[in-house]
């Protein structure tokens, strides 16, 4: 059984997210992060893979990305970086527990070679891969069955406007967990919070097969709060990415952000 | 020669049309994140029962006659043709309203954006010509239109946003990443996400996600509808032997080649940006310089590091500075179904001044290239070409001042 999947076994309400861009502050700051998201609590990290054009992501996701590309970070680096995230810190390695998935466009999967992608990310441990721009049908002729091989779990996107008939199937292809947009929108807008609720009755009223992380417009505690009624759990992502660049102290900005989350 | 004729014959589908996800080949298809998927399924389930419907192929064809002007008439370019000793004809683009063959896909598409309910039209643009050709449809047509366009671009092309202002377009400056075309793309793509109801993304080439490719090289195609009666008029004869065009993205191209994709006796000519030099560091040359990628939601030829970013291109003229180039020519480029060649800044300014000199007539600098093209080619006197001359120069004075000034 995988890490996502003891994860949702032993939890299944408030299990949280967060996202962050691999090589942000700084390029050495992948791994600082990830252990201070470790020790203050949240349950799964999103680590992005930064890209001159994210199209799904809003001005501070690729503000970040834009600082991490100049900072020198490609997927060769983060998988060096990654390297011992999984090996106790008493074998002088991160002892990186949680599951970690990684997110990003398939252009620069593609340049790195996918099936070498995979084997790579399964190498150094990592669970999971969401590809937003990585089409269904492309996922299920010659995508997936790579990541399979690999043992990596792949995470779908659903929103308001995928039809019950399309999150059916989508729930069939996922392994992991579903990642319901809070509303047709890139990342870091505010959101109206009662339609969103609505939609997620609507997920919730669906029993599917998997988890149901929100992501999209989750921003602090009430947020997150209301996210976690109907779903599993929420992803929150340019609001920590926003934290970072105002105090670039991983650990202390971190240690606070996710107390005003948790406490 | 040999390896155009194995692999056109070893080629079993048709140029024309993609399969039914969108893909040329091994390019086109559809790489959208889910929150664009209601938009263009929508779209792609309902334009061809639109674009064919005869209410709209009478209402498109009577504003492209009335509106635009057309038929643009293919010019038997007789000087031109002494120089290069083979028989030009030229299809005038330029003398479409708004200067440009732009306007043929946003009639097209507005009309297709009415029927389909939508109230707000948005558009990204790099020199301006499409954000104008779309302000000003959406003018006649009484639609709010939005133009996205790099903030670098606003202030390259000041009198192209003053116009798309005076149609009463909003234009927004891109402010992400590098600034340009493709970041006014990415930013047109997010607006489109961000309003999935009520808005239709016009996008001005034959690029992005299956159904555009298709249906910008459909409303382009009426280029060479007319050029195959046209030239029959001039020749006795609809076939030409060369179809010269362009290629940014690539739809002037596209609608030039497109009722000769399937009669391989004439040969397609597609003229890159080569801007500096091919190999300067400074160019827009995709086929020679990019590699299969995807970039805005169709998998294509992209120029790109080998860690997969995609770089910003560099050409004099902003119609052709695009790091990609549409599904089709990636086709058309890999089967060898086409030609493809560049041409670099100081070849397309020269050009341009010979074309003046000798017909009196001033391309913008994009069609230029298709201009600078013939000079790349052997052509005999036995030779009838057609070059798309795809827009005017208008646009472009400041950079013919500035060659000038350097004469």
């Amino acid at each position: 059984m995988g890490r996502l999947q003891q994860l949702f076994r032993s939890k299944n309400n408030n299990v949280l997210n967060i996202y962050f861009t691999a090589g942000y502050p700084h390029l050495e700051s992948t791994l600082q992060v990830m252990k201070a998201l470790e020790e203050n609590g949240a349950d799964i990290i999103e680590l992005g893979m930064p890209y001159s054009d994210p199209l799904a992501d809003g001005p501070v996701i690729q503000e970040s990305g834009s600082v991490a590309l100049q900072n020198g970070m490609t997927i060769k680096v983060l998988f060096e970086q990654l390297r011992d995230m999984r090996r106790a810190a008493s074998d002088e390695g991160s002892g990186i527990t949680l599951p970690v998935i990684l997110m990003g466009y398939l252009n620069p999967v593609l340049q790195y070679g996918f099936e070498k992608f995979c084997a790579d990310a399964s190498a150094v441990g990592i669970d999971g891969l969401i590809l937003p721009d990585l089409p269904i049908r492309e996922f299920e002729t010659e995508f997936g069955p790579v990541m399979k091989k690999y043992g990596l779990d792949f995470v779908f996107l659903v929103t308001p406007e995928t039809s019950v008939e399309r999150i059916r199937k989508i729930d069939a292809l996922s392994t992991g967990f579903i990642y319901a947009v809070s509303s047709s929108s890139t990342t870091g807008k505010d959101k109206n919070f009662s339609e969103v609720e609505l939609y997620l009755q609507k997920l919730q009223h669906l029993k599917l097969n998997n988890p149901v992380l929100v992501g999209f417009g989750i921003k602090d505690k009430g947020t997150f709060i209301s996210a976690c009624k109907y779903a599993n759990g929420a992803i929150i992502g340019s609001a920590y990415i926003k934290a970072l660049t105002e105090n670039p102290d991983v650990k202390m900005t971190t240690e606070s952000f996710l107390k005003t989350i948790l406490k | 020669m040999i390896n155009r004729t194995i692999a056109l014959a070893r080629y079993k589908g048709t140029f024309e049309q993609p399969d039914i996800f969108g893909y040329y080949g091994t390019f086109g298809g559809a790489f959208i994140p889910e929150m664009l998927y209601p938009n263009v399924e929508e779209l792609k389930s309902n334009y061809l029962n639109i674009i064919y419907e005869e209410g709209f192929q009478r209402e498109f064809r009577a504003l492209l006659k009335d509106y635009v002007g057309r038929p643009s008439p293919l010019y038997h370019a007789k000087r031109l043709s002494e120089k290069h000793g083979a028989t030009l004809f030229l299809k005038r683009e330029d003398l479409n309203h708004t200067g440009a063959h732009k306007i043929n896909n946003t009639i097209g598409q507005l009309l297709l954006a009415k029927r389909l309910g939508k109230h707000r039209i948005i558009a990204e643009t790099g020199a301006g010509q499409h954000g104008v050709a779309t302000a000003t449809v959406c003018a006649l047509m009484n639609m709010k239109c939005v133009v996205y366009m790099g903030e670098k671009d606003i202030e390259r092309q000041a009198p192209n946003v003053a116009r798309m202002k005076m149609l009463g377009a909003e234009v927004i400056p891109a402010t992400s990443g590098s600034k340009t075309l493709k970041d006014a793309t990415n930013e047109a793509i997010r607006d489109w996400i961000n309003n999935p109801v009520d808005t239709h993304y016009i996008i001005g080439s034959v690029v992005g996600p299956h159904p555009y490719p298709d249906m910008v090289a459909r409303f382009q195609s009426i280029i060479s509808e007319e050029m195959r009666w046209q030239l029959k008029e001039h020749t006795g004869n609809e076939m030409p032997t060369h179809v010269v065009a362009c290629v940014g993205g690539g739809s002037n191209a596209a609608g030039a080649f497109y009722h000769y994709l399937e009669d391989f006796s004439v040969q397609l000519v597609a003229v890159e940006a080569a801007g500096c030099g091919v190999t300067s560091g400074r160019s827009a040359a995709t086929t020679q310089l990019g590699k299969p990628g995807i970039l805005h939601g169709s998998k294509s030829l992209v120029m790109q590091t080998a860690d997969g970013q995609v770089v910003e291109p560099h050409s004099i003229s902003a119609g052709l500075d695009y790091p990609g180039i549409g599904p089709l020519h990636a086709h058309l480029f890999a089967t060898g179904r086409a030609l493809f060649l560049s041409a670099t800044d100081k070849e397309a300014i020269d050009a341009a001044f010979e074309l003046t000199r000798l017909e009196g007539i001033i391309p913008a600098l994009e069609s230029a290239h298709a201009i600078a093209g013939l000079n790349k080619m052997k052509l005999t006197a036995k030779d009838t070409v057609i070059v798309c001359l795809s827009g005017r120069g208008d646009k472009d004075m400041a950079a013919y001042m500035a060659a000038m000034g350097n004469e």
